[in-house]
């Protein structure tokens, strides 16, 4: 079995657990002196530095969260110089305000390691054709990908998202052996190269999915039709990106890259730190990142984590697919999309009185659908068609441009969303993603 | 003069105009001017009733909303080129009309006619400078006695 740096990989548990407590000592220490939100948050709890020694201390420290992010806006918790900054990326919040992280040198190698570790987990080398057809730009997916692939020597195909046709061309022209995009994109280029009569031409043997969750009927799906394995990778922009966890090649967990990444399974309501195993909501500590580190950010994710010893010989705790989140953040074409957001695009078109809405999210042939029906109300009602059209394209477009993707948004009765309770239900996702678990 | 005009928001569903139509007479109300404009999602119903306000509150209750605009409306003569006329009257003024529809009228031998324009002030003086006809509110509203 293949391992890109082995020596961490299957560092036994101890030793590892060790190796994280001192880096934390360090990375608290230095966002002491660095972070000031971290600094006034250790403060009001009346802690210092030296009151962390080791992992066992982590439980004490202050949580952190998305909203934080929002609220230093664009670089306020960066740790280190701007002039140590090698890139940014950008993803949504949970307003119509992006977040931004920002990465160092050294994080841009550990991230490129992170991904390396996987792709070699896969079965890919440096006789790979890594197709990268997750977005390369502020997204954090597709530089992930690239760079993690260049790490291992494989050769890079950037052609990041969209164009379903010129992707299965170049798929065969360039002979991708292994695919990274989003597992309901994959089912799609799948069926498109079905339809083209070309499937017997792609040379993929893997594929690396990750961004959105899904089902592992899915996977079997994909990975009857393409004729590959297909693997989870699991990340978010606040930690690293993809590659924080990944599946080995016995498809059973996702390895969390613990020397750079402690987690911790909490119960959402009171912050109270579960016992192994059990489900719960997801948060990480970052102990190598540079840039932008987290000290316990909370990633809403549910899910629980896997201590049994995996047969790849890699002693890293496994998690298991998230099972839902502890807000409502929904992920529709991999992109992550807030009500929260939709209501603040409302409520400026609405004249500052948000109208009755509703998110209706489907899937239709691989591709999720995403509309919202906008109760009709007497400020937005206007006497001819074209204005209220108009008023129609602008909540699309102003949707658009906040959300990153374009929802078809419908103007419907008063009154005509259902509503239990007498209070109108916001989501309706139809996906069925998570097995009936959510 | 100008008179008051109900535009109705319609969602393109089974049955919905049928209602709203319903509603309204049912409580004794008189449509004489109607018109329809769609789209695939939605349309707009716009009606020229005897008792605005009424009509507007009975709806309302039904959750249904609507807005009551004025609307100029003009007295053509039933005969060939008679539209012709208003129109050139304000295409004259270069002014625009955004919709426009015919209604029942109770006169004989004239047609009566709705006009949303881009300038109805403007077009409301052209009309009465080229001795165009005004359709009186008392011609079409009930008189309350």
């Amino acid at each position: 079995m293949s391992m890109w740096q082995k020596d961490i990989e299957t560092m036994p548990r101890e030793e590892l657990v060790k190796l994280q407590g001192e880096r934390l000592k360090w990375q608290v220490k230095r966002m002491y002196e660095n972070v000031e939100l971290f600094r006034n948050r250790m403060d009001e709890k009346g802690l210092k530095p030296e009151d962390v020694q080791g992992v066992e201390d982590l439980k004490k420290l202050p949580f952190s969260y998305k909203n934080d992010l929002r609220d230093y806006y664009p670089y306020g918790l960066f740790a280190v110089p701007m002039s140590e900054i090698r890139r940014v990326h950008a993803s949504s919040g949970t307003t119509g305000k992006q977040i931004v992280v920002g990465y160092t040198e050294n994080d841009l190698d550990m991230w490129a390691d992170c991904f390396a570790r996987m792709l070699k987990a896969v079965g890919a080398d440096e006789n790979s054709f890594v197709h990268v057809a997750y977005g390369l730009g502020l997204f954090t997916g597709g530089f992930g990908a690239h760079d993690g692939a260049v790490k291992i020597g494989a050769t890079a195909i950037p052609i990041s998202a969209g164009n379903t046709q010129r992707q299965i061309k170049t798929m065969i022209d360039f002979g991708s052996t292994v695919l990274c995009c989003t597992p309901s994109y994959a089912l799609y280029l799948a069926e498109a190269a079905e339809e083209m009569g070309v499937l017997d031409q792609l040379k993929l043997k893997a594929g690396i999915f990750g961004a959105e969750p899904w089902t592992e009927e899915m996977r079997k799906e994909i990975e009857r039709k393409l004729n590959i394995k297909a693997y989870d990778i699991y990340g978010l922009s606040e930690i690293l990106g993809p590659g924080v966890s990944y599946e080995c090649e016995c498809q059973c967990g996702m390895h969390i890259c613990e020397d750079n990444f402690i987690a911790e399974i909490i119960e959402p309501d009171t912050g109270e730190v579960l016992p192994e195993g059990s489900k719960g909501e997801l948060v990480f500590t970052t102990i190598t990142k540079e840039g932008f580190p987290v000290i316990r950010y909370r990633t809403r994710d549910i899910c629980s984590l896997n201590y049994e010893p995996c047969k790849c010989g890699r002693t890293h705790i496994r998690m298991n697919k998230p099972q839902g989140r502890s807000d409502d953040m929904m992920i529709i074409r991999g992109v992550n999309v807030f009500p929260s957001q939709i209501e603040e695009v409302l409520l400026k078109v609405g004249n500052q009185v948000t109208p009755n809405y509703q998110i209706i999210v489907d899937r239709e042939n691989n591709t999720d659908v995403f509309e919202i029906n906008v109760e009709m109300s007497e400020n937005l009602l206007a006497d001819s068609v074209k204005a209220i059209e108009k008023i129609e394209k602008q909540i699309t477009a102003e949707l658009r441009s906040t959300l990153g993707i374009g929802p078809k948004v419908r103007l419907v009765n008063p009154k005509s969303i259902e509503r239990s309770e007498g209070k109108a239900k916001r989501i309706i996702d139809r996906r069925n993603l998570v097995g009936g678990n959510k | 003069m100008r008179i008051k005009q109900l535009s109705i928001f319609v969602e393109n569903k089974f049955g919905r105009l049928e209602q709203i139509i319903d509603d309204i007479s049912k409580n004794g109300i008189n449509i004489s001017a109607l018109s329809l404009a769609d789209t695939t999602d939605f349309g707009i119903l716009r009606l020229i009733v005897d008792d605005v306000d009424k009509a507007r509150a009975i709806l309302k209750e039904q959750g249904v909303i609507s807005k009551i605009s004025e609307v100029l409306a003009v007295v053509i003569e039933d005969e060939c080129g008679g539209l012709s006329k208003a129109l050139k009257v304000l295409g004259d003024a270069e002014i625009s009309v955004e919709y426009m529809y015919a209604f029942v009228g109770q006169v004989s031998g004239k047609a009566l006619m709705v006009f949303q324009t881009d300038d109805d002030e403007k077009a409301e003086k052209v009309f009465v400078e080229n001795h165009i006809e005004m359709v009186k509110p008392s011609d079409v509203y009930r008189i309350k006695e």
